[in-house]
């Protein structure tokens, strides 16, 4: 019985490492700086979330208790990941990015990130 | 009431901040139960003027289904990322912009749809249009922006609309 467990908590944390590996791979490989916010985001969202199966099931497995902690990271995890991307997505945006360059916003006119008063700079000027 | 309604602006959002604060002490004892409600009604009332309205959510069974769903999806988008990362070669991907109009009008639905996006198969929420009415996603692979924005619309903002408004 124990051993079944020690397998699938090994298969878990192999998987998860894999996950992890392919994210950061992702940051070297991927060409251009939007798309290199994709393999962060996301690719690692399994990789921590497979460790963290794998805590969960070795602590009801093996220390005989139920553990919680592990939920409440995937929980702090899953709101926190999206509110970075679009921050480093906004930064791209107010230095690399030209109302031009963005597709048609449709009613509103503007992007949010674009309407900025004239004088306003943002960022060492490079 | 009303004086109730003061010092309790979010009642939901208090109980969440006292769980919340149970859980992260991963253990029952009064202490932490006090601590936890005290941080329930601290945050609550200091970050009000920023969050004047309540938000509503109208079918509560919708949002279980709708979270099964999302973790499914993002299930999925880590092996659709991988694989392209993996196995596609950068100049036969195309990286596009692509524009969600939006028919959500409140500001938690719309920042639900956004948090979704960005966890999402190959797309990442970057901005909004300047009075909200739309959305700016990039795509990692998307040969055909106009697919991505109705996928988008008729699988995650139709639900959201039966949750929230």
């Amino acid at each position: 019985m124990d051993q079944i467990f020690e397998v699938i908590i090994a298969l878990l944390l192999v998987m998860a490492g894999v996950f992890g590996v392919v994210g950061s791979f992702g940051l070297i490989k991927l060409n251009d700086r939007m798309s290199r916010l994709h393999a962060p985001t996301k690719a690692t969202t399994l990789g921590v979330g497979g460790v963290l199966l794998a805590s969960m099931a070795h602590a009801a497995a093996f220390e005989k208790y139920i553990s919680i902690h592990e939920l409440m990271i995937t929980l702090f995890l899953f709101l926190t990941a999206p509110i970075t991307a679009n921050f480093i997505a906004k930064l791209h945006i107010h230095r690399h990015d030209t109302p031009e360059t963005l597709p048609d916003p449709g009613e509103d006119k503007v992007w949010a990130t674009h309407n900025k008063p004239e004088d306003e700079v943002i960022g060492p000027q490079l | 009431m009303k004086l109730l309604r003061r010092i309790f602006p979010h009642p939901i959002l208090t109980l969440v901040l006292t769980g919340t604060w149970l859980l992260l002490v991963n253990g029952w004892s009064l202490n932490s139960l006090v601590f936890g409600f005290g941080l329930g009604v601290l945050i609550p009332f200091v970050t009000q003027p920023y969050w004047p309205q309540e938000p509503r959510i109208k079918s509560p069974a919708k949002v279980i289904a709708y979270l099964a769903l999302v973790l499914y999806d993002i299930v999925v988008a880590n092996i659709t990322v991988a694989r392209i990362v993996l196995f596609k070669a950068n100049a036969k991907r195309h990286p596009n912009w692509v524009t969600i109009p939006l028919d959500l009008r409140t500001p938690e639905a719309i920042t639900v749809l956004a948090g979704t996006i960005t966890m999402t198969p190959g797309t990442v929420s970057a901005d909004l249009s300047d009075s909200g009415h739309a959305l700016l996603v990039h795509c990692l692979d998307a040969p055909d922006p106009a697919a991505v924005r109705d996928e988008i619309k008729t699988r995650y903002e139709s639900r959201l609309k039966e949750i929230f408004e």
